[in-house]
C-alpha cells in the first residue's frame, strides 16, 4: 500500500530529524507525557491492586473503577480540565493517568488474587508475615499478570497521548493533528508509523522484562499472549 | 471434589437453546444498533436528512458544511435555517476541519454550501500568489480562478480577518502598532495560531515573504479560541493569529497590529457553493442573508455564543427574525 | 443543569448518533472476530501473525486513520466506524482465542467421543463454553468504543464528542460535563446489558452459583464417591 512508502519517505527525510518539530523532540515529549502519567498510575494502582488482591477484598470496586476509567472519554476530560484550569499540567496528566490506572489495577488485583491458596497457606504455615507472603510468594507468582497490566496500560497511554496535541501540547500527536488540519498525508502517515513503532518497541521491552523477571516455570505455566 | 463439580458444570447445555440464545443475543445487539441508527441517521442530519449526503441534487436538497470554529458553525446554521425556511431540505455537516480538509470536499460536491471568507479562500486554496486586496479584487480573482465545479455567491459586508495580535503589555513595551514594527523582535518571539497557519501563504510563509519576519518558533494552538488566547495571556506565545471578530480582543484588551502590506486580504463572509447542487431559490436566499450581515452583527452574535454561551440555533434564528428573513 | 434541559433535543440527537457510531463497530467486530478466532485456534500457525496485526490495530490511534479514509469514505460515518472496528477487533480476537482455548480438553474429547463433527463441536460445544471470556472482551470493547467515538469530533463526526470541542472553543465547561456524564452512563448501561446477556447465555453457570446447588453438587459427589464412581 502506498501509505507505507509515503510514511517511509517522510521518516527517512533528513528534515524530520532536526528542529523543534523534529521526530526526536516530539518523541521525547511524547515519552515524557506517557512516562509521567504511567508513573503516577503505577504509584496509585500497583499498591492498591496488591493490597486488595492480598486481602481478597474490594473486587467489585476494582471492576467498577476499571470500567469507569475505560468509559471516561480522555478527550473530554482533557478539554474539561483545560477549560477549568486554563491549561495547567493537570489538563493532560489527569486524563492520561485515569486511562493508565484501570489495566494496572485490575491485572495486579487478579494476579495476586489468582495465586493458589495452597501456596499462601503453606507460606503462612512456615511462619511468614503477611508482608513477607506478599513480597516472596504473591508478587513473584502474580508477576506475569502484573507485567501484562503494565504493558496494556503503557500501550494505551502511548496511543492516547496523541490527543494532548489538541490543546496545543507537543508529542507525536502533533503530527497527526497538524497533518489532519493541513491534509498532509505524509505527515499523518509518518507520525502514525512512529507511534505504532513505539508501541511495538514497548511490547518488545515487556517481552524482554517478562523473560528476565518471571521464573521459567511460571512463564510456561501462564501462557500470556 | 472440585474436578467433579467442574466436569458436571462443564457439560454443555441442551444444544438448541444455546444456538438460539446466542443468535438472539447477536440479533438484540443488531436491533439496538439499528434503533440508534433510526433515531438519528448517523452524525449528520441534525436537521431533516437527505438520503445520501454524498450526492448533490438540484431538486433542492443540500449539504451545508462548516469549518471547525464557532463563528463558521453559526454562519452555517444561519444558512441552514434560512434555506429550511424556504422549504429546502438541509443536511448539516458541521466542524469538518480547516479549509485544507473541507475545500476538496466542496469541489467534489460532497458538501454543497459552506460559509467561507473570500480573501482567505483565495490565498489558501485557489491562488497562493495572489496580490488582490480589496473585496472587489478578491472576488474577481476568485471568480476567475476557482475550479469550474464551484463558485462564490455574493459577499456580505461583514469581515472576519486573521490578524497578528499581541497583549496590551507587549504592544506598549515594544511600541508595536503594525506588523512591520515586529522586525527587531520577531527572532525572540514565539508566534502561535492554528496548525494550518504554519504552511499557509497568508500565514508564516507570507510573514516571511512580505514582511521579512522570521520568528523564533511557531506554536500550533487552536482557531482563535481559549487555547490561543490563554497562550497569549500567560506568555507562552508573544504574538498570535487571532480572528478580528473574537470578542475577547475587546474584553481582554488585546492589540491587533495593523497590516500595511496587506498580508491579509479582504475576508468577507462569502458562501462557497457546488454549482450543480444549488438552484436559483438557494442562491437568492443565501444572497439575501449575506446582504444584511454586517461586521457589527457578526461581533454581537459571536459575543452571544462565546461569552454568553447562547445556543447556535437561538442566535441564528434571532438574527434571521430580526432581519425579517425567517 | 437547566442548560441540559434547554438543549435536550440536540443532546438526544447526538446521543443517538453516538450509540450508532459506537455499536456498529462492535457488531462488525463480533461478526469478524468469531470466525477469525476459531481459525486461529484450529490452525495454530495463523495466531502469531494475526496477534501482531491486532497489536498494531490496538496501538494505532484512530485519528491517524481518518485522513486516509476521507479519500475513500468521505465525511460519512464509515470514516469513524472503520477505525473503531479495527480497534474492537484488537480486543475481541484475543478474547475469542483465549475463550476457545479455555475449553477443557476432557470436554473436547468427550464431544469427539460422542460423535460431534469439527464444525458442530466448535459451534455447539466450544463457543458456548467460551462465552464468559468472549463477553468479558466484549464488555471492554464496548465500553472503550463508546468512549472513543468522541475523538471523531476532530473531523466533525463524534456524536456527543461535539460538546467537547464546542465547550473548549467557547470556554463552556457545562456542556463538557453533561456530555461526559452521558457517555459514562451509556457505557455503564451497555456494560450492564452485556453482563445480563452473559447470564442469559450461560444458564449452567447460574445453576452452579446458587448455594443450594453447590450443596447438592457436593452431596452428589460424596454419594457417587461412595458408590465407587469418581
Amino acid at each position: 500500500m502506498s501509505y507505507f512508502s509515503i510514511a517511509w519517505q517522510w521518516l527517512t527525510s533528513d528534515q524530520q530529524w532536526h528542529g523543534g518539530d523534529g521526530i526526536p523532540v516530539r518523541l521525547a515529549q511524547h515519552l515524557q507525557y506517557t512516562g509521567i502519567a504511567l508513573g503516577i498510575a503505577v504509584i496509585i494502582a500497583l499498591p492498591a491492586g496488591l493490597a486488595m488482591g492480598h486481602l481478597r477484598r474490594g473486587g467489585f470496586a476494582v471492576v467498577t473503577l476499571a470500567n469507569f476509567g475505560r468509559a471516561l472519554p480522555t478527550l473530554g476530560l482533557l478539554v474539561l480540565i483545560f477549560v477549568l484550569t486554563s491549561g495547567s499540567v493537570a489538563s493532560w496528566l489527569v486524563p492520561l493517568a485515569f486511562l493508565a490506572i484501570p489495566p494496572i489495577l485490575v491485572n495486579t488485583y487478579e494476579g495476586v488474587l489468582g495465586v493458589d491458596a495452597d501456596l499462601t497457606d503453606a507460606a503462612r504455615g512456615m511462619g511468614m508475615t503477611e508482608w513477607q507472603i506478599l513480597r516472596k510468594v504473591e508478587i513473584p507468582v502474580a508477576m506475569p499478570l502484573i507485567l501484562l497490566g503494565l504493558r496494556i496500560s503503557a500501550i494505551q497511554v502511548v496511543a492516547t497521548a496523541t490527543i494532548a496535541a489538541y490543546i496545543g501540547l507537543g508529542g507525536l500527536g502533533r503530527y497527526i493533528i497538524d497533518g489532519l488540519a493541513r491534509r498532509e498525508y505524509n505527515v499523518v502517515a509518518g507520525g502514525a508509523a512512529v507511534i505504532v513503532l513505539l508501541a511495538l518497541a514497548i511490547q518488545g521491552l515487556f517481552t524482554l522484562l517478562r523473560w528476565l523477571i518471571v521464573p521459567v516455570g511460571l512463564r510456561r505455566q501462564t501462557q500470556v499472549s | 471434589m472440585r474436578n467433579n463439580s467442574s466436569r458436571r458444570a462443564a457439560a454443555p447445555a441442551p444444544k438448541r437453546i444455546t444456538i438460539r440464545t446466542a443468535a438472539a443475543g447477536v440479533a438484540a445487539l443488531a436491533c439496538l444498533t439499528t434503533a440508534a441508527a433510526c433515531s438519528s441517521s448517523g452524525s449528520s442530519g441534525k436537521s431533516s436528512s437527505s438520503s445520501n449526503p454524498l450526492a448533490p441534487s438540484s431538486t433542492g436538497s443540500v449539504v451545508v458544511g462548516s469549518a471547525n470554529f464557532p463563528e463558521d458553525e453559526l454562519l452555517a446554521q444561519i444558512y441552514a435555517d434560512a434555506l429550511q425556511g424556504k422549504g429546502i431540505k438541509v443536511t448539516d455537516q458541521f466542524n469538518i476541519g480547516a479549509r485544507e480538509v473541507y475545500y476538496p470536499e466542496v469541489v467534489k460536491g460532497a458538501i454543497t454550501i459552506i460559509p467561507d471568507y473570500n480573501g482567505a479562500l483565495l490565498t489558501t486554496s485557489v491562488d497562493t500568489t495572489s496580490t488582490a486586496v480589496s473585496t472587489a479584487q478578491v472576488n474577481a480573482a476568485l471568480t476567475a480562478k476557482l475550479p469550474s465545479s464551484v463558485e462564490i455567491l455574493n459577499s456580505a459586508p461583514a469581515q472576519d480577518k486573521d490578524s497578528i495580535t499581541v497583549t496590551q503589555a507587549t504592544a506598549t513595551k515594544d511600541h508595536l502598532t503594525s506588523i512591520s514594527d515586529l522586525a527587531p523582535y520577531a527572532k525572540d518571539f514565539v508566534i502561535g495560531g492554528p496548525s494550518e497557519f504554519q504552511t499557509r501563504a497568508d500565514g508564516i510563509v507570507g510573514l516571511k515573504k512580505l514582511y521579512g519576519l522570521t520568528f523564533k518558533s511557531f506554536s500550533p494552538l487552536d482557531e482563535s479560541g481559549p487555547i490561543t488566547l490563554s497562550a497569549l495571556q500567560n506568555g507562552k506565545v508573544q504574538a498570535a493569529d487571532v480572528f478580528t471578530t473574537t470578542p475577547q480582543i475587546i474584553t481582554d484588551h488585546f492589540v491587533s497590529l495593523a497590516d500595511p502590506k496587506n498580508l491579509f486580504a479582504a475576508q468577507n463572509v462569502t458562501p462557497l457553493v457546488y454549482k450543480k447542487g444549488v438552484n436559483s431559490t438557494i442562491v437568492s436566499t443565501l444572497n439575501a442573508v449575506d446582504a444584511v450581515l454586517t461586521t457589527d452583527a457578526l461581533l454581537q452574535m459571536d459575543k452571544a455564543l462565546v461569552i454568553d454561551h447562547a445556543s447556535y440555533t437561538s442566535v441564528a434564528s434571532g438574527f434571521l427574525s430580526q432581519e425579517g428573513l425567517k | 443543569m437547566s442548560w441540559a434541559w434547554d438543549n435536550r433535543a440536540l443532546l438526544a440527537q447526538d446521543t443517538g448518533s453516538h450509540l450508532y457510531l459506537a455499536l456498529m463497530p462492535i457488531l462488525f467486530g463480533i461478526i469478524v472476530s468469531i470466525p477469525v478466532g476459531v481459525l486461529c485456534v484450529r490452525f495454530r500457525w495463523t495466531w502469531p501473525p494475526i496477534l501482531s496485526l491486532t497489536s498494531v490495530f490496538y496501538a494505532m490511534p484512530s485519528l491517524a486513520l481518518y485522513l486516509v479514509l476521507i479519500d475513500y469514505t468521505g465525511l460519512t460515518d464509515w470514516t469513524v466506524i472503520i477505525p473503531l472496528t479495527l480497534f474492537s477487533l484488537s480486543v475481541l480476537i484475543p478474547n475469542v482465542v483465549a475463550g476457545l482455548r479455555s475449553v477443557p480438553q476432557p470436554v473436547r474429547q468427550a464431544a469427539t467421543a460422542m460423535g460431534f463433527g469439527t464444525l458442530r463441536q466448535v459451534v455447539q460445544v466450544e463457543l458456548p463454553l467460551a462465552v464468559p471470556v468472549i463477553i468479558a472482551g466484549l464488555r471492554v470493547a464496548t465500553v472503550s468504543s463508546i468512549s472513543l467515538v468522541s475523538v471523531g469530533q476532530l473531523i466533525g463526526i463524534g456524536g456527543l464528542g461535539y460538546f467537547f470541542t464546542d465547550g473548549e472553543q467557547r470556554d463552556f465547561p457545562t456542556e463538557i460535563y453533561v456530555a461526559l456524564v452521558l457517555i459514562v452512563i451509556l457505557a455503564f448501561l451497555a456494560d450492564g446489558l452485556l453482563v445480563l446477556l452473559r447470564r442469559w447465555l450461560t444458564p449452567w453457570e447460574r445453576a452452579r452459583d446458587t448455594r443450594a446447588t453447590r450443596r447438592a453438587l457436593s452431596a452428589t459427589v460424596r454419594g457417587s464417591r461412595a458408590e465407587g464412581v469418581s
